[in-house]
């Protein structure tokens, strides 16, 4: 091709060469017909002819046409625009701005939902979820019922379905004996669960049945992440020993790097040690996971699994004088589902809008951009209708146009990356915190070709205004141009109005999505989450396993005491601990309860979620008592048979909060009546926009399920403390000096505030929020420039006319009204399209509001009455000019 | 050269029939060409430059002429145009198919004589 070149370069230099002979050897001839040298010269050339032109055909000659007149097409619109560059600064910025957000949020979008899970063939992948719709209550507190430990041995021991079947559960445990005493999180699996994600170890090899043991000695597998933490990546790890829980434990292996057991970032791997002959039928507390056989269809597994819970009703029991198929009145029912939809939960929804509402930025942005074009084409409309009159084609004008929009619309791609990698950067740091895969997200070849699609989509839509507009019809192209006309020709004005209704009608939508969104935040803001003042509530968890303290009493009284080294700590005014906090997201107790008096007779009892916790707590959250009175220490000690309920199941099983006190009620038939000493509020344990459970709190240490004599304490706690200093270094440094000061093998977990809690469990509507709220602003800024710009330019293109109408004695503010009447109708006509539209999209939102309708009333006025305002004020500004028209000048203007 | 008024456009490929004869007979450069063409057609056909030289790149292209550095009737530096074995080819089957046509003109203009 090179070649081809250079030899063309020479072959235009004959060329040349030849026509300047003939024009030397006509000239001669004249001259030697007796002509002056002058003349002849003269003669000789207009006898020639064009040499320019003829030089050009020549050169056409040897081109490949299309790709040349391409190139010298480039080269012009590149200098034509560095003519302007205010006009390429601005359309290339809007575009990278619009392209960029859009590539940055499909690329998360491609991360996290398009792009496959991480394991080989990852479509066999299943999550083995559970519906109980028989057992009520269960759904205030869970929205699955989770496995049991029997029913993974039955569905690993019968099912036809699944090449292999594992359980997990995500759990904590503290590692000594390495340096300073270390919590860290453990993912208990059972056997099948590295078979099903099929995952070879990075170094050393995985846990086999053999370490599956019921005595708890298996061996324990590290986390990529936490060899090079912990070991600084040394290969001679595999065959220590470290200390699990005070256990030792040898490392079988390390996992390679970005390994996650489904969405769950672990340390350590330990195994599950299932006891094959005596678990019972309950215990639902694990997940499943399964690899299905190739081509065994979802269907054909949910049918296998159902026969098995027959299997394993059949097969196992709770103990003796229990009725193994007292379960069917759960009526549970399988609901495998791709493992994809677990992983990636609920946070569909938001990314989708989110996408949604950036695309629309983009056509908003795109009809700005078609808008400069098309006053940058009027401006061209001369030297448009010269070309056309000299003979170029109508294609050949429309495909200079549509080049130029292209040429831009792949500057502002190119710059839009940039954008896109700074705005994923940013997105990471502000994303929701439940944002899952989110080590997964990068900038890949696929989004890549997004932003190349976009910007040849983007540059195609907003250049085929123009292009359609000057391109297909030389009627409106004259030579003179309009500048004679008296008023600006409703043709050309219809296109800009169409665009002004559309990006009004866009905006509209966003910005009722934005107000929405507001009021769902602010609708959880007002709700009672059931404690107070979270910015100053330090909490921490901290477990003490039974390796390290054996005797429940002894873990009592050691939580205890670190309590009342936290509660001598300076600035802390209560202190307390429970099971589980609100919103933390831990593992919930619950089961059902009898109430004295009460005949069960086959009545399927309701599920309530338990809660465990010493005294004090409740002051400490905050947690309104609303009758009665807390635990003592000494009740506590005692193990006295009592407890506090919730608002909500006071009310549900006496009427009020005040009846409950007093009364009676056991989870199980040889468990002496609790007596409820104490009513307090309804706490939002799942998030302010879930509904509040129905609790039972239990004293934190109590009689064991093998009668007197025998205790049960919780060993894994929150401590709650209250203090203005909470959330500081120093606090948290001195709240660590503390539990050492009791325990120095104590590692303390999770420390957080509750407003860190609040706050994440409120992520997902915030994120969507600030999305949506910057795309609203944009909108509405775009759309009032937009606005302001048609205006502006109207009153600019009928100066003549308004000159006139003002020599005919038309008053300046009926002028002025003229112009944002005209404005107000768009916006009025951009509004009612934006609601209609508004009005079907919002209900897609539907999940993400909370307290609030997708139709709300209130949002669906005053934001048409904003725009209808901010329309008005836009097209104020420019129609005011008008009266600065002087009509005398207006007139004799050109 | 003023536009003769008589003049016709000449029927598609004549030109290259008239400049690949011309140059079979004896190579030239450009201004003689358009001199020969003229000369032999005691004046009926012009060439026009502005089709010479853009037809002469084209059959450059096509493989049918080939160009030399030589030197014009009065000395100066200029390309020669000669024939090649693919132009002659090209020529006479051109020329068959100009016969052709011409006799079936002809024909034509002898019926409607008659």
């Amino acid at each position: 091709m090179m070649k081809r070149i250079f030899a063309r370069k020479r072959l235009y230099t004959e060329m040349s060469e030849s026509m300047q002979e003939h024009l030397a050897e006509r000239t001669e001839e004249l001259v030697e017909e007796g002509m002056p040298r002058e003349e002849a010269e003269r003669m000789a050339r207009r006898e020639f002819g064009n040499i320019a032109l003829m030089e050009q055909r020549g050169r056409e000659a040897w081109q490949w046409q299309k790709l040349e007149s391409l190139l010298v097409d480039i080269k012009h619109i590149c200098r034509r625009l560095g003519r302007s560059p205010g006009f390429a600064i601005t359309v290339v910025l809007t575009l990278a701005i619009g392209i960029g957000a859009n590539t940055a949020v499909f690329s998360v979008l491609n991360s996290v939902l398009l792009r496959p899970l991480p394991y080989p063939e990852p479509q066999q992948l299943v999550s083995l979820h559970l519906n109980a719709p028989g057992a009520p209550g269960l759904a205030e507190f869970r929205s699955e019922l989770r496995l049991s430990a029997s029913m993974y041995l039955t569905f690993a021991a019968h099912n036809r379905a699944f090449q292999s079947v594992g359980v997990w559960m995500p759990g904590t445990a503290s590692i000594t004996g390495l340096a300073q005493p270390e919590q860290v999180n453990t993912a208990q699996i059972s056997g099948g669960v590295l078979e099903t994600l099929n995952v070879p170890a990075f170094a050393g090899q995985w846990l086999t049945a053999a370490d599956q043991d019921s005595h708890g000695l298996g061996r324990v597998m590290l986390s990529y992440g936490y060899w090079q933490r912990r070991f600084g990546g040394d290969p001679g790890v595999v065959g220590r020993t470290i200390k699990v829980d005070s256990q030792s434990r040898v490392i079988a292996g390390v996992m390679p790097r970005g390994f996650k057991v489904v969405n769950y970032d672990f340390d350590v791997l330990v195994p599950l040690a299932f006891d094959t002959t005596n678990e019972q039928l309950a215990g639902f507390s694990y997940r499943g996971i399964a690899r299905l056989r190739p081509g065994v269809p979802l269907a054909q597994a949910d049918a296998d699994v159902a026969s098995l819970l027959n299997v394993w009703m059949d097969s196992w029991s709770n103990g003796p004088g229990s009725d193994p198929h007292w379960y069917l009145n759960w009526k549970i029912a399988p609901a495998i589902q791709p493992l994809k939809d677990t992983v990636v939960g609920g946070i569909k929804t938001v990314l989708w809008v989110v996408m949604a509402t950036i695309g629309v930025v983009m056509l908003i942005a795109c009809t700005n951009v078609a808008n400069l074009l098309l006053v940058r084409a009027d401006a061209r409309q001369q030297e448009l209708a010269v070309r056309s009159a000299l003979g170029a084609g109508r294609w050949r004008i429309a495909r200079e146009l549509l080049l130029e929009s292209l040429t831009l619309g792949l500057l502002g791609g190119a710059a839009g990356v940039s954008v896109a990698y700074a705005g994923l950067r940013l997105l990471t740091a502000v994303g929701p915190a439940e944002l899952p895969r989110l080590s997964e997200i990068s900038l890949d070849g696929w989004s890549i070709g997004f932003t190349l699609m976009l910007s040849v989509l983007s540059g195609l839509l907003f250049g085929a205004v123009p292009a359609l507009r000057y391109a297909p019809s030389r009627r409106h192209l004259t030579l003179l141009g309009g500048t004679r006309t008296v008023s600006v020709s409703r043709e050309r004005q219809r296109g800009r109005n169409l665009m002004v209704v559309a990006q009004v009608a866009m905006a509209l939508v966003l910005l009722i999505g934005a107000v929405l969104m507001i009021r769902t935040f602010m609708a959880m803001r007002t709700v009672d989450p059931g404690f107070s003042d979270p910015a100053s509530l330090q909490v921490m968890r901290l477990s003490i396993p039974d390796t390290l303290v054996r005797d429940p009493l002894t873990v009592t009284r050691m939580q205890n005491n670190i309590l009342d080294k936290l509660t001598a700590m300076p600035g802390v005014s209560s202190t307390g601990f429970a099971a589980s906090v609100p919103m933390s997201g831990a593992e919930p107790a619950w089961n059902n309860i009898f109430v004295e008096g009460k005949n069960y007779e086959g009545d399927n009892v309701p599920m309530r979620l338990f809660n465990f916790v010493s005294p004090g707590y409740f002051h400490t959250a905050g947690t309104r008592m609303l009758a009665g009175r807390d635990f003592t220490w000494a009740e506590v000690y005692d193990m006295r048979p009592i407890g506090i309920v919730s608002e909500g199941l006071a009310r549900e099983l006496w009427g009020s909060p005040q009846a409950a006190i007093g009364k009676h009620f056991r989870e199980w038939e040889s468990m002496p009546w609790h007596e409820v000493i104490g009513v307090v509020q309804d706490v939002r344990e799942n998030g302010v926009d879930q509904v509040s459970p129905a609790t039972v709190y239990w004293p934190s240490m109590m009689q064991g399920i093998y009668g007197p004599g025998t205790f049960d304490s919780r060993r894994t706690v929150y401590f709650a403390l209250r203090s203005p200093r909470a959330g500081t270094q120093a606090f948290i440094n001195e709240m660590q000096q503390a539990v050492w000061s009791v325990n120095a093998n104590l590692p303390v977990a999770d420390v957080s505030t509750m407003q860190d809690i609040y706050s994440e469990s409120m992520a997902r509507t915030s994120f969507t929020l600030v999305m949506l709220a910057i795309a609203g602003t944009m909108a509405l800024a775009l759309g009032i420039l937009g606005i302001y710009g048609v205006i502006s330019y109207a009153v600019s293109q009928r100066t003549r006319e308004i000159g006139i109408r003002m020599a005919l004695g038309a008053k300046k503010s009926e002028l002025v009204w003229m112009f944002v009447r005209s404005a107000l109708v768009l916006t009025g006509v951009g509004a009612a399209i934006g609601l209609g539209a508004a009005a079907g999209l919002m209900r897609l939102m539907q999940t993400l509001l909370f307290g609030i309708s997708p139709l709300d009333p209130v949002t669906f006025t005053a934001v048409p009455v904003v725009l209808i305002v901010a329309a008005a004020l836009a097209s104020y500004l420019p129609a005011r000019r008008t009266t600065a028209i002087d009509p005398v000048e207006a007139l004799r203007a050109e | 050269m003023a536009k003769n008024p008589e003049h016709r456009d000449l029927f598609p490929g004549a030109l290259e029939i008239m400049i690949l004869q011309s140059l079979r007979v004896k190579p030239m450069h450009g201004y003689a060409l358009v001199k020969h063409i003229k000369h032999v057609s005691d004046d009926l056909l012009q060439v026009e430059e502005g089709s010479l030289y853009p037809a002469l790149q084209r059959m450059l292209r096509e493989g049918w002429l080939e160009s030399e550095a030589g030197v014009s009737a009065k000395g100066r530096p200029t390309r020669i145009y000669r024939v090649t074995d693919a132009g002659v080819g090209h020529l006479e089957k051109e020329v068959v198919s100009f016969e052709k046509m011409f006799s079936g003109i002809t024909r034509v203009l002898a019926v409607a004589g008659s």
